[in-house]
């Protein structure tokens, strides 16, 4: 199933397919490991409900609803 | 950055991801005290110290942290420009055994520029409570340069990394650093650039990395474009990768992909995870300090604990050390007239000089001492990038960024270090809105005068009056967070539109913190380096006050005149005069704004001893104060114009005039607003 990040329940995990980003919002994500194939799983929500804290890579990094919803993945 | 070296010496730089106890090697290998703490972005300046090893001296830069060499922020500019172009004999890359394969991100990048290079694996002690085990020689293997285990802060490993820097830097070895591989027609084209720039460069430059770069259409390095021959070969290169439609986007994503699949490769092939959920224990932690239910609750209770410790902690021993202060004074006035001082002499050294020193340490190092330590508590335990992750909602809808919290709480210590530390903001926009706020929270000189303010004014003496203190303090701290909020919001409305941009905030582990070393090193660090600001500018405030209060001019004294001139319009705003001119004197530091009020209101009454706060209660309600005068002096103290060196860190970092400006007027302008509003109100419904 394809969704984008932000919709990827609490607790689950899935693969980034590809990123809608361009310019330097896409060279941030990708200097975090978010490349094709990567495998995010999504942790927790802050307590108003964005960012979100996701496990990418060994490090846990917060993003915000903003960006996730740019980035697809295959859960 | 300009180094100055002697020819021996061996230049080393520590480069590596934040947050990695980059810091921690710096101080073990120089024994400087760079100030370190569990959170992303802690290197704000570059810090430079000396250590010896086999009778040879090296020079050790500490570059900024940062997670590429793409220069996304000033910050990874910094550590670029110096790791590409600085004149070093080795770099030392430190990264996190916790978290290997996203630091082996920057490791990839680095041996593109250099072979130079030793990685300094630390935190191998916080790796194996994790069970996490990594196979140090393997790793070694696949890149292809020396590796070395260490835990810095038990001081593990150290020796054997100054072994490695040795034999590393005077080139006892050669080293063949693992390249990372691209896509076959991204090689062809680096092949084909590489040596015209080597030719330019008589390979002093590291050209594969430059070739990379270039074909990247990095702006940074356009310079390099203007010898034509590579400009030529360049735009050669450039065409073949567009006709196998390689396109720019193309080829950035095969470069990071590249670099990214390399390091997971290695990551796999030298860690082996025993437990599988390693960092349950941090999860589990998080669930509570982040959640929904519990989340900011905590932290705002959290806040309070500490400022309750503060305050109650430090009544005691700030009556005893004035008391002590005070009772030198009493022996000092018994000197001056032993040895028949004239009296204009025992006045600018005892009345004004040494008085005020009295009252700026009686008041100001017992909070500090205790404030200081407890928040390097939570620092090193890893708790404020949580901070941030809880607040960036409330910042992202300010339209500011969400580190601008990490960047506030530095500010509670002082604002300077706050403004600095703005530099973790990678766009330009978000980091100009957070120095220009970062003033909005009261920094360690200003909590003593509201701490000392509240409790006379506001608490009957009863078993809870520090319970009540902290609440109305937490209040007062909560007003300037909501009021950074409001005026962010305002700035990126107006002056600073635009909109957030991509925002990723690394959650480190938790760590234990060391309790020893914290307080140690925040008293004598943070405490004394504060308290020997506010000495030095204590001084020459207190023989100006004494002398303005006792120089007359026709009978009265400039001190009168001054606050004659200045009060029509302090009574306005709730004050007085004096007040008013106790804030701008205060310009230097602001830890003297109260020891100048009680100065000046000394030099025109004649009682002389105050050795608690309830007879500084009983002088100020002499001298006119209210509960409104309270109230406007905090208010004024939380939002007035930032201290001189704040205001001269911020025209450094911004290299601009109009906004040390606006960073003057706008909280100025606030502040009196709302002491003239409250005033007006207060007064239309005779509640003074």
């Amino acid at each position: 199933m394809l969704l984008s990040l932000n919709q990827l329940p609490i607790g689950e995990k899935a693969q980034v397919l590809l990123l809608a980003l361009d310019g330097t919002n896409r060279r941030r994500m990708l200097d975090l490991g978010l490349i094709e194939g990567t495998c995010v799983e999504a942790l927790q929500k802050s307590p108003s409900g964005d960012p979100t804290a996701y496990f990418i890579r060994g490090t846990v990094i917060a993003l915000r609803k903003e960006d996730t919803q740019k980035i697809i993945v295959q859960y | 950055m300009s180094l100055e070296v002697m020819p021996k010496d061996k230049v080393i730089a520590l480069s590596g991801n934040p947050n990695v106890g980059k810091s921690t090697v710096f101080n073990s290998l120089t024994g400087l005290n760079q100030h370190t703490g569990n959170w992303p972005g802690k290197t704000v300046a570059n810090a430079k110290g000396n250590f010896s090893h086999n009778n040879k001296s090296f020079i050790l830069v500490d570059l900024p942290g940062t997670y590429s060499l793409l220069a996304n922020s000033v910050e990874e500019e910094v550590a670029r420009d110096f790791i590409c172009f600085g004149k070093h004999d080795a770099i030392v890359v430190v990264v996190d055994a916790t978290c290997l394969e996203r630091n082996l991100n920057l490791v990839m990048q680095i041996l593109e520029v250099t072979n130079r290079v030793i990685i300094c694996v630390n935190l191998l002690d916080e790796a194996k409570k994790k069970k996490i085990r990594i196979d140090l020689i393997k790793l070694q293997d696949l890149l292809g340069v020396p590796v070395v285990g260490t835990s810095a802060r038990s001081q593990k490993g150290l020796n054997h990394l100054l072994d490695k820097i040795y034999e590393v830097s005077y080139d006892f070895k050669q080293f063949h650093p693992c390249r990372v591989k691209y896509d076959d027609v991204i090689e062809q084209a680096i092949a084909m650039l590489e040596p015209v720039i080597d030719g330019v460069y008589d390979n002093k430059q590291p050209a594969r990395y430059l070739s990379i770069r270039l074909l990247d259409g990095d702006t940074s390095f356009s310079y390099i474009k203007e010898y034509s021959c590579i400009k030529n070969q360049l735009d050669k290169a450039t065409a073949l990768l567009r006709s196998h439609g390689i396109t720019s986007q193309i080829y950035k994503d095969k470069i990071a992909s590249a670099i990214v699949i390399q390091a997971e490769k290695i990551y796999k092939s030298s860690v082996t995870l025993e437990n599988i959920s390693y960092n349950s224990f941090d999860r589990r932690l998080d669930k509570i300090l982040t959640s929904k239910l519990t989340g900011i609750p905590i932290m705002v209770l959290l806040l309070g604990v500490i400022f309750w410790i503060t305050i109650t902690g430090a009544n005691y021993p700030s009556e005893v050390l004035s008391a002590f202060l005070f009772w030198i004074e009493n022996k000092l006035l018994i000197f001056f007239d032993y040895i028949n001082a004239p009296l204009w002499l025992k006045g600018v050294t005892v009345s004004g000089m040494y008085r005020t020193l009295a009252w700026v340490v009686s008041v100001m190092l017992p909070p500090m001492a205790i404030f200081f330590p407890l928040f390097t508590l939570l620092e090193d335990f890893g708790y404020l990038p949580r901070i941030a992750f809880n607040m960036d909602n409330y910042f992202k809808s300010a339209s500011a960024h969400g580190k601008q919290s990490l960047t506030m709480c530095m500010g509670f210590g002082c604002n300077a270090c706050g403004v600095i530390g703005c530099r973790i903001i990678d766009s330009p926009r978000e980091r100009l809105i957070a120095i220009l706020t970062n003033n909005f929270v009261p920094c360690n000189g200003r909590f003593p005068l509201l701490i000392s303010v509240i409790t006379m004014f506001f608490v009957k003496i009863s078993p809870f009056r520090s319970v009540i203190s902290t609440l109305i303090l937490t209040g007062f701290i909560l007003l300037s967070i909501i009021m950074t909020l409001i005026v962010s919001k305002l700035l990126s409305k107006t002056i600073l539109k635009g909109v957030p941009s991509t925002f990723a905030l690394e959650l480190p582990p938790y760590r234990c913190p060391q309790f020893g070393k914290v307080i140690i090193r925040s008293v004598f660090d943070r405490t004394l380096f504060v308290l020997k600001r506010a000495v030095i500018v204590a001084i020459p405030s207190g023989i100006i006050i004494w002398l303005m209060a006792n120089i007359k001019i026709l009978d009265i004294s400039i001190l009168k005149y001054c606050s004659d001139f200045l009060g029509p319009f302090a009574t306005l705003i709730g004050l007085d005069g004096i007040i008013l001119m106790a804030f701008i004197l205060g310009f230097p530091a602001n830890e003297i704004v109260i020891p100048i009020v009680i100065m000046s209101y000394l030099c025109t009454g004649n009682i002389t001893e105050f050795d608690s706060l309830e007879k500084l209660k009983t002088l100020l309600i002499n001298n006119g104060w209210t509960w409104l005068t309270a109230i406007c002096t905090m208010i004024l103290s939380l939002f007035h114009f930032p201290c001189a060196t704040t205001c001269w860190t911020i025209k450094k970092e911004t290299g601009s005039l109009k906004w040390t400006l606006i960073s003057i007027f706008l909280p100025t302008a606030i502040g009196i607003i709302l002491c003239f509003a409250i005033t007006t109100i207060a007064r239309f419904f005779n509640m003074v």
